[in-house]
């Protein structure tokens, strides 16, 4: 009847091309949670002993909490803006499926804040003890555990859109829902540094990112629209 | 019909209505079956040969405990048919769940550290069901902290609702994570009892104290989801026939 | 020919029951101006007609269809504009076209730019949007209304930061969009009289 003409695979890409425009014009803004992130793992050596083969006991921990620590940041990023303008707004009424552009967004938001973790996190492990050997295990297992933590994270954003900037609830709603990409990635980590095969956390970390794949769409558009009211 | 029942039962002067005629008859089974199943928990059953009678406060834990996930359940059902069927009656019943769900796990939280304290020598370990619970207490807080923070009442129904849903879905999967994660570490769970390998005098009064608790969720869900109901219908017509 | 019809809309904003049964019919080629003093619920109504806001009773129906039941597809026939403009400021004023129209259907640049003097800020075209007035925003958001061709048009207060140029080529541009057959429903204190036995006229108290 009155469908938009430009198919949905255009409008999500036009959407990303955008958000990645914007990214561009503002560079601190996504390298602000990368900057936390090292900060974070630079305090683990700082409070305990720098001695590597006892950081390395610590590694896992240090890098999944600062993980879980800077996507919380990372999320003000994700609707600020547009929810300021009326952006957001429009992108709902624009006709197009809203679940598929939000999804859309989220993954820009991954690719700006998620994949710099991922790219950062397996030297970050280096300096804290871990063995070269180990960078691959834990390249895989931070891929993983960030998509998961960003599609959870989104929905958590969706729900606190139009509330006063409150990071503690951001914060008190997400983090027990990311309690189990903490424990898989921290196990998945840990094996790859003992050199053992890290397979079985790495499959349920793909599993939880599945789900949150699954399950996202529908709750962020949901939490979104009651989020514009 | 089925129909016509419940959209009935959905409209507040209904709800009301019904929900203070069930009350006294959740209520008094409640508190008879708790005296029955304390009496037989606390002075009939045998002391445990292991834990002497220690093991006895898993008379108030094991209920609570269980409720603490059931009221979950219920509360994220609820808030489902008042987001899909639009009823304010469900969305009032989720919200009356969420203190209650809360205070259940905050009872199975102590109950668990008053019980640890002699089994382990202190008030907390990782044990996974207690770390499940402590984990289950935050989605709970992070529930009504979403409510309490959003002013206007439908937003704030509908938003929680979402987070509910969210919730009960991960509420298995943190669940067994946990389990996971502490049978890596092999840390000792005082917590297991076989279920087949307890006696009856032992089984028979925590059946007792989990109906009763149950009941008891019952009654305390329908009185404040009647106080809930007219608080959000304080501005209709029904309301002062009803208090008349 | 299309229909906008809204029928005993109710809605609360906590205890204020802000829409008491609102009811009204639109054609093609008229224009409803809602009026009202602050805090009726003029926005409110516009946001309730556009699918934005959930109303607690009544319908909002599209061509006599409830638009609850394919909000996407009357989303394709809608184009809204409220009180933010929904531009992006680091965006300039022709990306912000190509883009905001771009989801909807395919536009070349030619028409941005016509569409961009049309509204005489062609000279605009690629300052980020930061660095224009408020009354040039407005201007371009209006250029987005206008190249998103959809038959509704929901306005909310459109000539806010306009000088009086701009109220004048906004009558301009209903009287254009009435005469293609389109309708408007407008929250304007603005006088609307010239467009004559078009224009309807909802006050809510």
């Amino acid at each position: 009847m009155n469908a938009p003409a430009t198919p949905l695979p255009a409008a999500a890409l036009l959407l990303m091309r955008r958000d990645l425009r914007l990214a561009l014009r503002r560079p601190g803004d996504s390298l602000l949670p990368l900057g936390f992130f090292l900060v974070i793992t630079t305090l683990f050596p700082l409070a305990l002993d720098p001695d590597l083969s006892q950081l390395r006991d610590v590694a896992p921990a240090a890098l999944w909490v600062g993980a879980l620590l800077s996507s919380l940041l990372a999320l003000d990023l994700l609707f600020r803006d547009d929810g300021q303008d009326g952006a957001l707004e429009q992108l709902a009424l624009c006709g197009q499926p809203f679940a598929v552009l939000l999804l859309a967004k989220a993954a820009v938001h991954w690719l700006l804040t998620g994949l710099p973790l991922v790219c950062v996190a397996p030297l970050a492990a280096v300096a804290l003890g871990a063995p070269y050997a180990a960078m691959g295990g834990i390249l895989s297992a931070v891929l993983l555990g960030t998509l998961a933590l960003s599609l959870i994270g989104a929905v958590g954003a969706g729900l606190t859109l139009s509330l006063r900037r409150n990071g503690s609830l951001l914060a008190l709603l997400i983090l027990p829902l990311a309690v189990p990409v903490l424990i898989f990635g921290a196990r998945a980590t840990a094996l790859a540094i003992a050199g053992e095969p890290a397979a079985a956390p790495l499959y349920l970390l793909a599993a939880l990112a599945v789900l949150a794949a699954t399950l996202a769409p529908w709750a962020l558009a949901a939490a979104v629209r009651i989020g514009l009211e | 019909m089925a129909w016509v029942w419940f959209h009935k039962f959905g409209s507040p002067p209904h709800f009301y209505r019904i929900a203070g005629r069930l009350t006294p008859w959740l209520a008094w089974p409640a508190l008879l079956l708790g005296l029955a199943g304390l009496y037989g928990g606390l002075v009939l059953a045998p002391a445990d040969y292991q834990q002497g009678d220690g093991f006895r406060i898993l008379y108030v834990h094991v209920p609570s405990a269980w409720l603490s996930l059931m009221v979950y359940v219920v509360m994220a059902l609820s808030a489902a048919v008042g987001l899909i069927w639009r009823m304010n009656v469900a969305h009032a019943v989720a919200a009356s769940c969420a203190p209650i769900g809360a205070s259940f796990t905050a009872l199975a939280l102590v109950t668990g550290m008053l019980w640890g304290r002699p089994m382990w020598g202190t008030y907390w370990e990782w044990d996974p069901r207690l770390t499940s619970e402590l984990l289950l207490l935050f989605l709970y807080l992070g529930y009504i902290g979403l409510r309490n923070s959003i002013d206007e009442v439908s937003r704030a129904d509908r938003a929680s609702a979402v987070l509910a849903i969210v919730g009960v879905v991960n509420v298995p999967i943190i669940h067994y994570s946990v389990i996971w994660w502490n049978s890596l570490h092999q840390a000792p769970s005082v917590m297991k009892f076989g279920k087949p390998t307890m006696p009856a005098s032992m089984l028979v009064p925590l059946l007792l104290m989990w109906l009763a608790f149950t009941l008891l969720f019952g009654a305390l869900l329908l009185i404040r989801a009647r106080g809930q109901v007219l608080r959000r219908e304080r501005a209709a017509h029904w309301i002062r026939e009803a208090l008349a | 020919m299309s229909e906008l019809s809204a029928h005993n809309l109710h809605l609360w904003r906590g205890d204020t029951h802000v829409l008491r049964g609102v009811s009204f019919a639109l054609q093609g080629g008229q224009c409803l101006q809602v009026t009202g003093a602050n805090g009726t619920g003029k926005t409110t109504l516009l946001r309730a007609l556009s699918g934005l806001a959930q109303l607690e009773e009544g319908q909002v129906r599209w061509d006599g269809a409830p638009i609850a039941r394919d909000l996407g597809s009357y989303h394709g026939a809608l184009a809204y504009l409220g009180h933010d403009n929904g531009l992006k400021g680091d965006l300039s004023a022709h990306e912000n076209l190509r883009f905001g129209v771009g989801l909807r259907r395919s536009v070349s640049a030619s028409a941005i730019d016509a569409a961009l003097a049309q509204l005489g800020v062609a000279a605009q075209r690629d300052l980020p949007l930061r660095q224009l007035s408020a009354g040039q925003r407005r201007r371009v958001a209006l250029a987005r209304l206008v190249l998103l061709a959809a038959p509704l048009w929901i306005l909310d207060e459109p000539t806010a930061n306009l000088d009086s140029a701009g109220h004048t080529l906004i009558e301009s541009l209903l009287h254009s969009h009435l005469d293609a057959q389109g309708m408007a429903v407008v929250a304007t204190h603005q006088p609307l009289e010239r467009l004559g036995e078009r224009l309807r006229g909802l006050q809510l108290s």
